[in-house]
């Protein structure tokens, strides 16, 4: 019945429109000047990316990979992003978890202080920390006296890079549990499941295309992080360098090439999450189409017949 | 005696949800829990089943304080509203979850799984996942995952809230069938009087957290024992009295009220199945026209109206409509059998009151 109804008022609405609708012309000019404006700004940069990495042949560009240095760099940006993408998980699924299910007082200013990172200039937020535990800093004596090197070192740049990615994993978090709710919870513990079982058999099932966007998200940004990064590590070449420092140092020193090969790794990394990301943004809209949407036709059994 | 509560109350914040609430559930019972929304059904529904936690009072099950009780050691079968089935798990798995909870070895896992599946009908849906079902199926699978861990007493909550009218009937008969075959304890919660009427054995009655009476249908159609009950149950007419000289008046009904004074206000409620009609003009004190017959299956609703304005309903089987031979538009002449006086929202309604004597036997309706 529906659907009969639902054909007259379309049309009605197709027809309206078209009044107001611009000329091909201007709908093709427009399309044509995002399209310029997108290979200028986006695509020509990436490819020059990959042409300068490679500009020395493979082998110049295997040789700038290898070098100690560089290598170095890699394993402490993966050092790094190993110990904050799950410090930032745990903290995220508490987060979403508690704004999600509770109603308490300061929650909209837990909100708040959760988007903070985003507000705040990366730079910035490395100078807290180099104000806090840097030599000059209110526990700088404390920790020299006992030897531990937190600025210039690399517990200061696992700090840095938890601030600034402190919120990706709560945000994506937070809409997908508020829309689950809490029914199905109160479901398994009617059933006898303890409170963790629910959690890991029902809580984190239903959040899991969340928690995966949120997660790629957040290595994103913890492997690419320059600016808070940039501030409390100090650039000790081989010990305290990222790979972004490391490109840009490389770049500084005119070794165009090696910077290069280097930025096309975080380039890789960047297309990789792209990629995943839509993937998943198709999971999950999917999954709530499924979720909402009517029940399915009846083909998706078996039949003995056909 | 299976379930007890004993002056039970709960506040959320400042709003007391349910307020000093005292009844009992014999074992098999099939109760309803009815009142309007807001009423504190549902509540007391989640305390039974330890979802909420009693302000005050005791909640007893077989004799047994179960306020510090938890609710995974309850033993209750809960079914949800929108039915809470795990997006994330097929249909086996949902109705699986609490065994495995419990650790049943597989096999045993899956005849009991496969004996709820034939018992709800449910064949041929073991590997779909709870968006792929129907409402009435989601349904089905949200009590199959309730009864699969055997509990010892079955909630419902609003469990014909979420369907179609005609799914409706279909699964009221079933849950009545159901409870025969398991012989289970089973509270539901509903705001559908005629719902309650139908499937319980009693029904308890809630208004603003208050509970309002317990009883069978029939007693609580009956012998209601407030206003808010005899109006909430089945369908009341309500008249306004004015007292002149003994004689309390609305329009040109005509009601003793020899206790009372001048220009003081009464008020007194009726049943349909209170009021006779003839089609003879002279038979009855009252005259009147047959404004509009409604049909309603066996049933007819026929309004009447007085040259007063005033309308009286009245409810008759269509044989007797047709015996009578009354049509719409034509004059009859009507009765009263008999009536309460409201004294009141939540006051006790006063005595049956005959008026008048009956042209045919009455048949031992209530007012």
């Amino acid at each position: 019945m529906a659907g009969y109804a639902k054909t007259p008022a379309h049309a009605h609405i197709t027809a309206s429109r078209r009044g107001t609708e611009e000329s091909p012309l201007v709908k093709w000019l427009l399309i044509l000047i995002a399209l310029i404006f997108s290979i200028i700004f986006l695509l020509v940069p990436l490819v020059n990316v990959f042409a300068q990495a490679f500009s020395k042949g493979l082998a110049g560009y295997w040789n700038a990979l290898a070098d100690p240095d560089s290598l170095s760099a890699m394993k402490l940006t993966l050092l790094v992003a190993a110990i904050t993408v799950p410090l930032n998980v745990i903290f995220g699924l508490a987060a979403a978890w508690t704004i999600a299910k509770f109603n308490f007082r300061g929650k909209s200013l837990l909100i708040t202080m959760i988007d903070l990172p985003f507000s705040v200039s990366p730079v910035v937020a490395g100078l807290m920390y180099v104000l806090l535990f840097g030599l000059q800093g209110h526990f700088g004596e404390w920790l020299s006296e006992h030897e531990v090197k937190i600025i210039f070192a690399v517990p200061g740049i696992v700090l840095a890079t938890v601030f600034v990615t402190f919120p990706f994993v709560a945000r994506e978090l937070i809409p997908v549990m508020q829309a689950t709710g809490s029914e199905q919870e109160q479901a398994a513990l009617t059933l006898g499941a303890s409170g963790w079982q629910t959690f890991w058999r029902v809580t984190l099932p239903s959040a899991k295309w969340g928690l995966l966007y949120g997660i790629i998200l957040c290595n994103a940004r913890a492997m690419g992080e320059f600016g808070a990064v940039s501030v409390v590590s100090g650039g000790i070449t081989g010990q305290t360098d990222t790979m972004p420092l490391r490109v840009e140092k490389l770049y500084n020193q005119y070794s165009g090439a090696a910077a290069f090969a280097i930025a096309s790794l975080l380039a890789l990394l960047a297309l990789l999450t792209l990629g995943v990301k839509t993937f998943l943004e198709w999971k999950q809209s999917r999954a709530h189409e499924l979720a909402e949407g009517a029940p399915l036709p009846e083909p998706l059994l078996p039949s003995a017949k056909n | 005696m299976s379930i007890e509560l004993k002056h039970v109350s709960k506040q959320f914040g400042g709003v007391k949800a349910v307020h000093d609430v005292s009844f009992s559930v014999q074992e098999g019972e099939l109760l309803a829990l009815l009142g309007p929304s807001g009423g504190g059904k549902t509540t007391v529904l989640r305390l039974i089943a330890g979802l909420e936690m009693p302000t005050a009072g005791d909640i007893l099950v077989r004799g047994e304080r179960v306020n510090e009780i938890k609710v995974q050691k309850r033993n209750i079968g809960f079914v949800f509203q929108n039915y809470a089935l795990f997006q994330n798990m097929t249909v086996f798995k949902n109705i699986a979850f609490g065994l495995s909870i419990k650790k049943w070895p597989s096999a045993k896992l899956e005849i009991r799984v496969k004996e709820l599946v034939e018992l709800l009908g449910l064949q041929g849906l073991e590997r779909r996942f709870p968006h792929q079902l129907s409402g009435g199926q989601r349904q089905r699978v949200a009590i199959a995952r309730a009864l699969a861990p055997k509990p010892g007493v079955l909630l419902l909550d609003e469990p014909f809230g979420a369907v179609d009218a005609k799914i409706r009937q279909e699964l009221r008969e079933w849950l009545v069938r159901l409870h025969t075959d398991l012989n289970l304890t089973t509270l539901f919660v509903t705001h559908d009087q005629e719902e309650a009427m139908e499937v319980s054995n009693r029904i308890v009655i809630f208004s603003k957290g208050h509970l309002e009476q317990i009883g069978t249908p029939r007693e609580i159609y009956e012998e209601p024992v407030n206003e808010f009950v005899a109006r909430f149950i089945g369908v009341l007419n309500v008249l306004e009295l004015e007292v002149r000289r003994g004689i309390g008046r609305a329009g040109e009904m005509e009601f003793p009220a020899a206790d009372r004074a001048d220009g003081e206000r009464m008020r007194i409620g009726f049943r349909p199945f209170a009021v006779r009609i003839s089609s003879d003009a002279n038979q009855f004190p009252y005259r009147a026209f047959i404004r509009h017959a409604f049909f309603l299956g066996v049933m007819l609703r026929v309004e009447l109206e007085l040259p007063s304005g005033l309308t009286v309903r009245s409810r008759m089987a269509k044989e007797e409509y047709a015996r009578l031979g009354l049509e719409e538009g034509q004059p009859v002449s009507f009765l009263i059998l008999r009536y309460r006086i409201l004294r009141g929202e939540n006051e006790p309604l006063s005595p049956e009151i005959l008026a008048g004597t009956p042209a045919r036997p009455s048949f031992g309706e209530g007012i």
